[in-house]
């Protein structure tokens, strides 16, 4: 028993995801959650089973209303994600999505091939557990901050034209770069369906790696807290430097 | 009330406008009602009325030139019932006579040669009239007029325009000539033109009021009115079907004609469930309607099929607001294609999930090890 207890890893707790990190992730859900159920109203609504008169029922106004001040509350919490990338700390940074090292693409390719190809891979390998996102998971988070822009752009260009505040009406160009609204609201139809992809995506991933390394990562969301082996930092291959002790 | 006096001279050098509608028999009282009329819908104050009357007095007729190539002519069909007679009258009849294929009464060498007098008389002064795309597919002949292709013609009779008017959405974006895959590489006047103000009047056809009013503009002002970026005049093109439309509160509402002549559609709900493009088509068919105020399609039940938009032959199917996908079939749209991927992740998930308790129970394995001899200590 004595041996065994000697092979139990000391962990470390570390700080990752921090408060306005984890209220941007959560606002995100909700929000998203709203945009989806909204958004599939507004393209293609049900049929009420109202014998009521028009003027008595907004079911489509509200909806759309929902939609629009969900796309605001997105839209700002998006830009305040990007300050944060500035600002915030060394896992919240914008060089976890964006690639800027070799290590970054070395992590990345080993990610492929240990996580999702379930290839075996040498001992190196096996132990590339990274502490924040990992490599696939940052690049694939910089593809979505690329359909929040797109959506974003052809949501408030749709809105533009019914806007009255000057904010929504400076995506004006966008419908007329597209040649109309016509493929811009197929284009804004088309990409929530990407979000919803990766919203199922995601949430398998996460129990993967709570499950497969055992470190929190679905609590970490919660309170900030990972748990990493202490003997990671000693040896430490991923793409983002050890913590300060 | 005497007959509107014309001296000879006058008549054969450049009449203007209200020479010609007092000629023809309208009285003064009719002309001020055009001219309100034509400021009303250019968008004008009422003040601005008096200009309009004022140019149309003074100025000498505006030369026009109105070509035709690709088209169906509903353009020309439109223009001419629009709902003042005095459009049709004077604008069209008047205009027209310099050079128009469908309207002018010359035919062969005697109308190549107005069109060419016109060219050199009024060079750098007439206005361009175009209804129609220009095919530059096969060196462009697919359309050819008196030997020449339109290519040919729209450079020869552009080049001292003053302006060129793209009629319809044929001149302005292409219209169905143009839709996938385009054989005759049909294409709109303003990717041909370059170095003028091209100004678009799309629609299939557009509302006749619209024409005469972009006209009446230039005439009144000697400047083209004032365009959004696509170049369509602000006035007729800045509000969608969709703002305008009576049926608008059960859209709202949430009120939809499910099917062709259910209940619903008796009761005049919003067709929007039906493929109607109200909401992103820009044009002012809820305002000023068709046939003289009598109607338009939303109005007699019909959803709209957003004509005035660019692409929209290929963009939509007209009884369904969602686009079929390019490349999956006819009958497959964003919708079908999304549920087909939410499936297949979740069969790859479910395989994924198989394969990480099949490949890493080894790590699982000491990981619940390393729980449970921690579990140990604690209780030591």
């Amino acid at each position: 028993m004595a041996e065994k207890l000697l092979r139990v890893h000391r962990l470390r707790r570390i700080y990752v995801w921090e408060l306005p990190v984890r209220i941007y992730h959560w606002i995100n859900v909700l929000v998203l959650l709203v945009l989806v159920v909204t958004g599939f109203y507004i393209g293609n609504p049900l049929a009420l089973m109202s014998g009521k008169e028009a003027s008595e029922v907004y079911t489509m106004g509200w909806f759309r209303f929902l939609h629009f001040a969900a796309a605001y509350i997105f839209f700002f919490n998006f830009v305040f994600r990007i300050y944060w990338g500035f600002v915030g700390n060394k896992y919240a940074n914008w060089k976890q999505f964006i690639p800027t090292s070799k290590a970054f693409w070395k992590e990345l390719k080993t990610v492929l091939k240990i996580d999702i190809l379930q290839m075996k891979g040498d001992k190196e390998e096996r132990e590339h557990l990274s502490i924040g996102h990992n490599a696939l998971a940052g690049l694939t988070y910089f593809g979505t901050f690329l359909a929040f822009l797109l959506q974003c752009l052809t949501g408030f260009g749709l809105y533009a034209s019914m806007a009255s505040w000057w904010f929504p009406k400076l995506f004006t160009w966008v419908p007329f770069l597209l040649g109309g609204d016509i493929l811009t609201r197929q284009i804004h139809h088309w990409t929530m369906w990407f979000f919803i992809l990766f919203a199922v995506i995601h949430v398998y991933l996460v129990f993967y790696h709570d499950y497969v390394e055992g470190r929190g990562e679905i609590s970490s969301m919660g309170g900030g807290w990972k748990f990493i082996e202490e003997d990671f930092f000693k040896k430490n291959k991923s793409h983002t430097p050890n913590p300060e002790s | 009330m005497s007959k509107h006096k014309l001296s000879e001279e006058k008549w054969f050098e450049q009449p203007t406008y209200y020479d010609e509608i007092r000629f023809k028999g309208y009285t003064r009282r009719d002309f001020m009602k055009f001219a309100s009329m034509m400021a009303a819908f250019i968008g004008l104050e009422s003040s601005a009325i008096g200009q309009v009357a004022k140019a149309m007095e003074t100025k000498p007729r505006l030369p026009v030139i109105w070509l035709h190539f690709q088209e169906c002519t509903c353009c020309s069909e439109s223009f001419i019932r629009s709902s003042h007679p005095i459009v049709a009258d004077i604008l069209l009849d008047k205009i027209s006579l310099d050079y128009s294929e469908t309207l002018m009464a010359a035919s062969g060498t005697q109308a190549e040669a107005a069109l060419k007098n016109t060219l050199e008389k009024y060079k750098g002064q007439y206005i361009l009239c175009i209804e129609g795309s220009v095919p530059t597919g096969a060196d462009g002949v697919y359309c050819m007029i008196g030997g020449k292709t339109s290519m040919q013609i729209l450079e020869e009779v552009s080049e001292n325009a003053a302006a060129v008017i793209a009629w319809g959405s044929c001149a302005s974006n292409g219209c169905v000539q143009s839709a996938k895959p385009n054989p005759t590489s049909a294409t709109p006047i303003h990717k041909l033109v370059k170095g003028k103000p091209v100004i678009k009047v799309p629609g299939c056809p557009p509302i006749g009021e619209v024409m005469a009013g972009v006209i009446v503009h230039y005439l009144t002002f000697g400047t083209i009115p004032e365009l959004d970026r696509l170049g369509r005049p602000k006035a007729f093109y800045s509000k969608r079907v969709h703002d305008t439309c009576y049926r608008r509160p059960f859209y709202d509402a949430g009120l939809f004609v499910e099917s062709f002549d259910d209940e619903n559609a008796k009761k005049g709900y919003c067709l929007y469930k039906v493929g109607c493009k109200g909401p992103t088509t820009y044009n002012a068919c809820g305002v000023m309607k068709w046939n003289a105020g009598t109607s338009y399609p939303i109005q007699s039940g019909h959803p709209c099929i957003g004509c005035s938009e660019e692409n929209y032959w290929d963009n939509g199917r007209l009884y369904q607001r969602a686009s079929s996908f390019a490349g999956f079939g006819i009958e497959s749209d964003a919708d079908t294609l999304g549920k087909y991927a939410l499936g297949a992740t979740g069969v790859a998930l479910a395989g994924h999930a198989i394969l990480t308790n099949i490949n890493k129970r080894k790590d699982i394995n000491t990981l619940t090890a390393e729980g449970e001899a921690g579990d140990v200590d604690v209780i030591e």
